[in-house]
C-alpha cells in the first residue's frame, strides 16, 4: 500500500464510488418488489371507489401504463435527480412529506441518540471496567431487557405510567393543538419553529411532548450501546498498553479512562454510526405508539392506503439516508483509524 | 445431533443455566402453541360465551375473564394463548425457509467463487444494509395483495431478511474450508464438486445454523409483532397475534386502560427472551472459543508392573 494521504484519498474515493452500485441493487430491489406484484398501483388504491375509466385516465397520468422497463428507467432517472415521485393517494411530491414530516423524526431521533450516548457510555464503561460484578450483572441484564421488549410495548408501559401518575404530562403528538397553530412554521422542524418565535410556552410544550418519546427509543439504543461499549473496554483492558500504562505508576481510574475508554471509543463510533439502521426501525414504531407526525407515521398512513408510489418513495428515501451515513461513518473511520483503509 | 445432544449435557457452569432457563420458557409457549384449544378458555375470535350473550367491551380482569376483554370484545387470556400458535408457526417457517434456501446459496456461493460469489455477495449486503424492518415492511406491503395477509405471508416477508444472515456466515465458513487439506483430499480421489460440497463441506459449515437459526427466530418474534403492530401483520379474524393486539391497545392505554396491552406485550418479551438465552447458551456451548465443559472424572487404568529383568 503507497502511504499518507495518497492512500487515504483513494480510500474515501472508492467508498463513495461504491454507493452507486449499492444504491442501484437497492433501488431495483425496491422498484420491482413493489411493482412487479399483480394489480397495479391504481387500482390497490382506488379500486372500487372509481369507475374503470376514471382508473385509466388516473394510471395514464402517473404514466404507469407504459411498459415497466421505461417506468424503470424513469424511476431511477428521478432518483438521480433526488426525486421521489408523487404519492398516488392524494397527489403530494414525496419531497414535501420529508420536508414537512423529516423535522419531527430528526427531533425524535437525536433527542433518543442523545439520551442513549448520555447514558450509555457511563453504563457500558462501568459494567466493562467492574467486569462480572453485581454492577455488571445488572446493566447487562438491562441490555438483555432492551433487546427483548418490543419498543412500542415499552412506549404504551411508559404512557400507562405517565397517564397514572403525571395525568398533565402530554403522551400523544408533537405539541398542544394551541402550539401548532400559533407558531410559525419556517424551518419545518417545530421545535427550532418554536425557538425562533421566542415563546416560552411554546418552547416548553415542545419539549415536554418530545421526553417521552425520545426517552422510549433512547432506551432502546443505550441497551446496544451499553452492550459495545462493555465488551470495547474490556477488550480494550486487556491491551499491552493498558499493562504498560499500569507499570508506569498511573492510577487505575486515569487508565481505564485515558486508556482504555478512548480506545474503546474508536470501535464504538463506528457501531453507533451503523444504529441509523435499527435507529430508523425502532422510530417508525416509536411515531405510531406516541402518534408522532413523522416520516413513520407517514409510511404507516400510506401502507394502509396501498399508496405504492408514497411507499416506494419513502422506503427509498429510508434507504438512501442508511447508505450516506454508512459512507460518512466509513470516512470518518478512515480519517481516525489508519488500519482499516483499503 | 447426537453429537450436539451430547455437547449440550456436557455444559456446565453459566451456559447450563441459560440454556436451561431458555428451554423451560420456550417450552412453556410451545405447549401453549399445541394444547392452546384446551388451554385457552375462549377461541381467539370468539366475542360471544356459549350462551350466545356478548362479552362486554373493555372487561376488566378477574370473574369471567381472567385477563379481560379488549376493545374488540375479545377475552384478552385467549388471544395471548393463541398468539403462542401464531407466533411459533411463523417464526418456524420462516426459519426453516430462509435455513433451506440461505445456506445451499451460501455453500454454492463460497465453493464456486468467481462471479457467481461476488455478485451474490454485493446483492446480500445490499440488502443487509436496509433496516431490517423497513425490508419486512416491503414484503409484507407487496405480500398482502398477492397471496393475503395470513402467516405464510407473514412468514415470507421474514424470510428475506434472514436468508443473507445464513449465506454470509456460511459462505464465509465455505471459502475457509475450500482450501483445507480434507477437502483437497477429497478433490485428488475424483470426487466431484457436488459430492464434495455434499459429503465434505456441508457438515463443517452447518455448525454455526443452530445458534443463528434460535437467535433470528428470537428476533423473528419481534418483527412479527412490529408488523402486526404497524397494520401489515396478520388480520384478527385469521389468527391471533400479540402485535397487532398492542396496536388496538394504544388508544385505551392514553386513557390509562392497562390490561390490553401488558398481557400480549409480556408474552413477547418472555419468548424473545427464551429463544435468545437458548441461542446464547447454544452459542457458549457449540463455539469452542466459548465452550467451557464439565470435567468428567478420568480413571486411569491401574499400572501393570513390569518386572525388571
Amino acid at each position: 500500500m503507497s502511504s499518507g494521504s495518497g492512500s487515504l484519498s483513494r480510500y474515501i474515493a472508492i467508498r463513495i464510488l461504491l454507493v452507486i452500485p449499492m444504491m442501484w441493487v437497492l433501488l431495483t430491489l425496491v422498484f420491482f418488489l413493489l411493482r412487479v406484484a399483480p394489480g397495479d398501483p391504481v387500482s390497490a388504491a382506488f379500486g372500487g371507489k372509481l369507475s374503470e375509466d376514471a382508473l385509466d385516465v388516473r394510471r395514464h397520468n402517473l404514466g404507469i401504463d407504459r411498459p415497466l422497463i421505461v417506468q424503470y428507467l424513469e424511476y431511477l432517472g428521478q432518483v438521480a435527480h433526488f426525486d421521489f415521485g408523487k404519492t398516488i393517494s392524494d397527489n403530494r411530491p414525496v419531497l414535501d412529506l420529508v420536508r414537512d414530516n423529516g423535522g419531527a423524526t430528526l427531533t425524535l431521533t437525536l433527542g433518543a441518540f442523545l439520551f442513549a450516548i448520555v447514558v450509555g457510555l457511563p453504563l457500558g464503561r462501568l459494567a466493562g471496567r467492574y467486569r462480572d460484578s453485581w454492577g455488571d450483572i445488572v446493566i447487562r441484564i438491562f441490555g438483555v431487557l432492551t433487546y427483548a421488549a418490543p419498543i412500542f410495548w415499552v412506549g404504551i408501559m411508559l404512557v400507562l405510567l405517565v397517564v397514572k401518575l403525571f395525568p398533565s404530562w402530554p403522551t400523544s403528538g408533537m405539541a398542544s393543538p394551541i402550539t401548532i397553530f400559533t407558531v410559525q412554521p419556517k424551518t419545518h422542524i417545530l421545535l427550532l419553529d418554536a425557538i425562533f418565535s421566542g415563546d416560552g410556552t411554546a418552547i416548553s410544550d415542545v419539549l415536554k411532548h418530545h421526553v417521552l418519546p425520545c426517552f422510549t427509543l433512547g432506551l432502546l439504543l443505550s441497551g446496544v450501546i451499553i452492550r459495545l461499549v462493555r465488551v470495547n473496554v474490556i477488550q480494550a483492558m486487556k491491551g499491552d498498553y493498558v499493562e504498560a500504562a499500569r507499570a508506569r505508576g498511573i492510577s487505575e481510574r486515569a487508565v481505564v479512562r485515558r486508556h482504555a475508554f478512548r480506545n474503546a471509543l474508536v470501535a464504538v463510533v463506528t457501531v453507533i454510526g451503523l444504529q441509523v439502521a435499527a435507529t430508523l426501525a425502532g422510530a417508525i414504531l416509536t411515531e405510531r405508539t406516541f402518534n408522532w407526525p413523522g416520516l413513520g407515521t407517514q409510511l404507516v398512513k400510506y401502507i394502509l392506503a396501498r399508496d405504492y408510489i408514497a411507499v416506494q418513495g419513502l422506503v427509498t428515501f429510508f434507504a438512501l439516508i442508511v447508505v450516506l451515513t454508512s459512507v460518512t461513518v466509513d470516512i470518518i473511520n478512515g480519517l481516525i483509524d489508519p488500519r482499516v483503509r483499503y | 445431533m447426537r453429537g450436539l445432544l451430547r455437547q449440550i449435557w456436557n455444559t456446565k457452569g453459566l451456559a447450563r443455566w441459560i440454556l436451561l432457563v431458555g428451554a423451560i420458557v420456550t417450552v412453556v409457549f410451545v405447549l401453549f402453541a399445541l394444547f392452546a384449544p384446551w388451554i385457552a378458555p375462549f377461541d381467539f375470535n370468539q366475542t360471544r360465551d356459549a350462551a350466545g350473550v356478548k362479552f362486554e367491551k373493555l372487561a376488566s380482569p378477574g370473574s369471567g375473564h381472567l385477563l379481560g376483554t379488549n376493545d374488540q370484545f375479545y377475552d384478552i387470556c385467549s388471544r395471548v394463548v393463541w398468539g403462542a400458535r401464531t407466533a411459533l408457526e411463523v417464526v418456524l417457517l420462516s426459519v426453516v425457509l430462509s435455513v433451506v434456501i440461505g445456506v445451499p446459496l451460501g455453500l454454492v456461493s463460497g465453493f464456486l467463487g468467481g462471479w457467481v460469489d461476488r455478485v451474490l455477495v454485493f446483492v446480500m449486503d445490499a440488502i443487509y444494509t436496509v433496516p431490517y424492518l423497513l425490508l419486512a415492511i416491503i414484503f409484507a406491503f407487496m405480500l398482502n395483495d398477492r397471496i393475503g395477509s395470513g402467516i405464510v405471508a407473514a412468514a415470507l416477508s421474514l424470510v428475506a431478511i434472514y436468508i443473507p444472515q445464513y449465506f454470509r456466515v456460511v459462505r464465509n465458513t465455505t471459502v475457509s474450508a475450500r482450501e483445507a487439506t480434507y477437502v483437497e483430499a477429497a478433490r485428488a480421489i475424483g470426487a466431484r464438486p457436488t459430492t464434495i460440497m455434499r459429503k465434505y463441506l456441508f457438515g463443517n459449515v452447518v455448525q454455526s445454523v443452530p445458534v443463528i437459526g434460535t437467535l433470528n427466530a428470537a428476533d423473528a418474534v419481534g418483527t412479527l409483532a412490529a408488523l402486526g403492530f404497524l397494520g401489515l401483520g396478520i388480520q384478527p379474524n385469521e389468527a391471533s397475534e400479540w402485535g397487532y393486539d398492542l396496536s388496538r391497545a394504544l388508544d385505551d392505554a392514553q386513557a390509562g386502560v392497562w390490561w390490553p396491552a401488558l398481557w400480549p406485550g409480556l408474552a413477547i418479551v418472555l419468548l424473545i427472551t427464551g429463544l435468545t438465552l437458548v441461542g446464547e447458551g447454544l452459542n457458549e456451548t457449540l463455539n469452542p472459543a466459548l465452550r467451557r465443559r464439565r470435567l468428567l472424572p478420568v480413571r486411569f487404568t491401574p499400572r501393570e508392573k513390569v518386572d525388571a529383568t
